[in-house]
């Protein structure tokens, strides 16, 4: 074939793309290429295919949605831990002259990907598959607003996540840290695909975001159940609208700065170059004017979180719930105003600094004041220390150091000193793992049961609760120190010897989170095989208070066979207090949205569109893009989108849990 | 909906609904698309302010006074401001379930939308003639991603508008059809409001400056 045709074809992608002189990338796509194709024999096999497309893939039920975010977001924090791991090992040995076993090309695509992968396709698909799972369970609604939109929001994350693990074996990722700053990642400097994969991969979540957003705001404004006014809605629900509302109000800011990145690498334009009138800091201004609101985003729903474990495993109500709420909203309309404190050190002036110091130390006011009303919530309680609790506690312990660094690097004189320090990653690891991540794990604990019918494990859970902590306090805490002392972040090789103990101390507590995370796989496992020990078929395991734990474990597809009418906050703790009876006749037929694949289908196009468009196949990217238009209008035809669950098909799901509560008494 | 959330003459509370409606279909809409507009609204404001930043970065190169032509401008924001009238007018008729002139105000709406955008790539193609390329200064990049981020929403608007055209030529002014053309209107409409601050800010400021 001629040269020309197969650049045509191919575009930039040719053999040399392909990593085969990196043993690291031979050796994990080897092992990845051996699970894959075991996985798909083993579905083939068991005939799994058809289930899997008609049950899940396909599916608009918010539950088996959610369920499917949380599975992304568990498999990538395989991924995105792998690539910490190996930058621990790399800083513990690179002293004496070593240079490690990480060449700098390499390395520096790792704490990218690291970053990358950590928040948008863990920490993002973590938050919103517990929110897409419990919110409308929470305000007793049948499913979300828009569930055809909530299957296509999903498969977009998911494409992303393809495109940014492609890059592992095609080509390349980026080399320029998690938030890509021009002018490194301007054409000039960055002319590999490594950006243009970073760029597509988020385009494509990004999307899913978004619209995600839309989605969740609509549902908990619209479909409350009756008697659920704003101000008796659970927390969790509260911090979810808030940051649903973040999302909206800031993905689209990231889609503009990474669509405009874009135009500056593939048609030359000048936004953010360094001459014809392009301004750097620019990006810098707009990225973070979406970044620092992500944080909330992430965070808020864990703040909800806790707050329903603490008030159950307390046994009490919530303590202050009007100002839980109105913290909460404080702090959704801060999070705009502080995002200057990324870079103090732009040169914007005294003032401008001054003012976004003091906004960023304003927010640590209603942060605190959720931290007391945790506090006095569990204060005369009587406390549970169930595996969510655990997790909850560790957290307020964990997040208030992490508050108090960031409190102390919202003094612009002294973020001088430590900006872009190991001082600051050990401060955003502090408040992201002991808030975030601490927050996913006592919700997975939590609404394990809901999902599934059977607790998880205790044993397992604790080795993986005190692997993580102690594992957490190793890997950060010298950090810290490090920090102080000057060292900065990304550095792959290291001079002063005297260092290398701390180094060596984090890569072991790395390695203690490491024995964490197969501890939780271990847990599911266990849990799976003992699910008849573990089983659970009241629906409320803990002696719970929301609605969500009023219908059954598993819940039926319709969520609950009577709409519920709420006069109270806790409205189940209200239900059981008040000598609620679940009804067991009148049902009558309950009418739900269909299945349908087009989701996956338009999430498969834009896919390949992005693939397109990052290896310059031009003919790939417009013929996706020609078949994503036409099958979306396409859809758009299709006007029978509901059906209606017989009656009889409810009364034969609700004599069954009948029967599974009369045996359980 | 009003629904009995008070204790039953018995004084039992009422802890759920015997007899409940499903929520009406597109029972939400009207505010998903608000929001989504309202996201969009951003997405435009990011670039509104991109222009402000860089506007008069111009790199030795051409400035507004030396490109912009307020008479074709003119004419092109009255396309515009016109194709939302027309589509007021079939949004009137709507209301009234008359298909075929409902069908006709669309079509005129398409076309004002369609000579919008023909004059503003003429526009275009004449600056990048001219040599005012969308590379030659941080401004013209702004200007162009700007302008053109607009333009390729009302192209958009347009697939969208013959889209909804055959299908209330198929399937008449049902209840979802007349959602959907609701949705359009409001879209359409957004983007009119949005070219008066493109028209004010880009063009008659810039020409001022």
């Amino acid at each position: 074939m001629s040269p020309d045709l197969l650049k045509f074809i191919f575009g930039r992608l040719g053999f040399d793309s392909l990593p085969l002189h990196e043993p690291i990338l031979v050796g994990t796509f080897a092992m990845v290429a051996l699970g894959g194709v075991t996985l798909l024999a083993g579905l083939t096999y068991f005939r799994l295919w058809g289930y899997l497309w008609r049950e899940w893939f396909t599916t608009v039920d918010h539950k088996r949605i959610g369920i499917m975010y949380m599975i992304l977001g568990i498999v990538m924090l395989l991924r995105g831990f792998a690539d910490a791991l190996m930058m621990r090992a790399q800083q513990a040995m690179a002293f004496n002259g070593s240079e490690g076993f990480l060449p700098a090309h390499h390395y520096d695509q790792v704490f990218t990907a690291h970053g990358v992968i950590m928040i948008f396709f863990v920490a993002m698909p973590l938050v919103t598959g517990l929110m897409n799972y419990v919110v409308p369970l929470q305000i007793g609604a049948r499913d979300v607003s828009f569930p055809f939109l909530n299957n296509f929001s999903f498969w977009m994350t998911v494409g992303g996540a393809v495109l940014v693990m492609a890059s592992l074996f095609i080509g390349e990722f980026a080399r320029t840290g998690w938030l890509a700053y021009p002018p490194l990642s301007n054409i000039g400097y960055s002319p590999d695909v490594g950006v243009d994969y970073y760029i597509w991969a988020l385009q494509v979540a990004g999307v899913g975001t978004t619209l995600s957003g839309i989605n969740l705001i609509c549902t908990i404004v619209k479909l409350r159940c009756p008697g659920m006014t704003m101000m008796k809605m659970p927390v969790f629900t509260w911090t979810s609208l808030c940051t649903n509302i973040l999302i909206v109000a800031s993905f689209p800011v990231l889609t503009v700065v990474l669509a405009l990145l874009s135009l500056d690498r593939y048609v030359g334009t000048n936004f953010f170059t360094n001459d014809f009138g392009g301004s750097p800091m620019m990006y810098v201004n707009l990225i973070w004017i979406w970044g620092h609101p992500e944080v909330y985003i992430l965070v808020l729903p864990a703040f909800g979180i806790f707050s329903e474990v603490t008030s159950t495993f307390s046994g009490k109500r919530l303590f202050g719930y009007t100002s839980m709420v109105y913290a909460t909203v404080v702090i959704t309309i801060l999070s705009y105003l502080v995002w200057l404190h990324h870079f103090f050190t732009m040169g914007s002036g005294a003032s401008v600094n001054s003012f976004f110091g003091i906004t960023t130390m304003i927010i640590s006011i209603p942060t605190g004041a959720k931290m007391f009303n945790w506090l006095f919530t569990m204060y005369r309680g009587r406390i549970r220390y169930e595996l969510p609790m655990l997790w909850t506690i560790a957290f307020m312990l964990t997040f208030v150091i992490g508050g108090m660094t960031g409190v102390l690097l919202a003094v612009p004189p002294a973020d001088f000193v430590l900006h872009n320090s190991l001082f600051l990653i050990a401060h955003f690891h502090n408040v992201i793992i002991g808030g975030v991540v601490f927050g996913a794990f006592a919700g997975i604990n939590y609404w394990f049961p809901k999902a599934f019918g059977f607790k998880l494990d205790p044993f397992w859970g604790k080795c993986s609760f005190w692997f993580w902590v102690t594992g957490f306090y190793m890997a950060f805490m010298p950090l810290y120190v490090l920090g102080l002392m000057g060292v900065t972040r990304r550095l792959r090789v290291f001079d002063d010897a005297s260092l290398q103990v701390w180094f060596v101390i984090a890569a072991i507590g790395a390695g203690l989170v490491f024995l964490g995370i197969l501890s939780m796989l271990m847990q599911f496992a266990v849990s799976f095989l003992k699910r008849e020990q573990l089983k659970d078929v009241t629906g409320d395991p803990w002696d719970a208070r929301t609605l969500e734990w009023a219908t059954s474990s598993p819940p039926p597809d319709y969520n609950f066979a009577f709409t519920p009418v709420v006069h109270d906050n806790d409205a189940w703790w209200d239900m059981k207090k008040r000598g609620y009876q679940r009804p067991l006749m009148g049902f009558k037929s309950i009418h739900m949205p269909s299945s349908t694949g087009t989701g996956i289908i338009l999430a498969g196009f834009a896919t390949a569109m992005g693939f397109g468009l990052i290896w310059y196949m031009w003919w790939l990217a417009a013929l996706s893009f020609i078949a994503l238009l036409a099958v979306g209008i396409g859809h758009t035809f299709n006007y029978h989108r509901d059906f209606d669950i017989p009656a009889d098909d409810v009364i034969r799901t609700e004599d069954a849990r009948t029967k599974l509560l009369a045996g359980a008494k | 909906m009003t629904v009995a959330v008070n204790p039953t003459q018995t004084g039992e509370p009422v802890f759920y609904l015997a007899d409940e409606h499903p929520h009406p279909e597109g029972y939400s809409t009207s505010l998903g698309f608000w929001i989504y507009l309202m996201s969009d609204c951003l997405i435009f404001a990011m670039l509104f302010a991109a222009f402000g930043v860089l506007g008069a970065n111009y790199a030795a190169g051409p400035a507004p006074k030396d490109l912009f032509d307020l008479n074709l401008v003119a004419v092109n924001t009255s396309m515009l401001l016109l194709s939302s009238i027309t589509y007021g007018f079939a949004m009137l008729t709507m209301q009234q379930n008359k298909i075929a002139q409902t069908q006709m105000w669309l079509l005129i709406t398409g076309l004002f939308g369609a000579a919008f955008i023909g004059i503003e790539l003429t526009e275009f193609a004449h600056m990048i003639h001219e040599g005012a390329t969308p590379q030659r200064s941080a401004f013209l990049s702004a200007f162009f991603t700007l302008v053109g981020t607009h333009g390729l929403h009302v192209s958009c608007g347009l697939i969208w508008l013959v889209t909804l055209m055959v299908q209330v030529w198929r399937f008449g002014l049902i209840e979802a059809n007349r959602r959907r053309l609701m949705c359009l209107s409001m879209f359409w409409h957004f983007l009119d409001v949005v070219w008066i601050g493109v028209f004010t800010f880009v063009y008659l400021l810039g020409v001022l400056r």
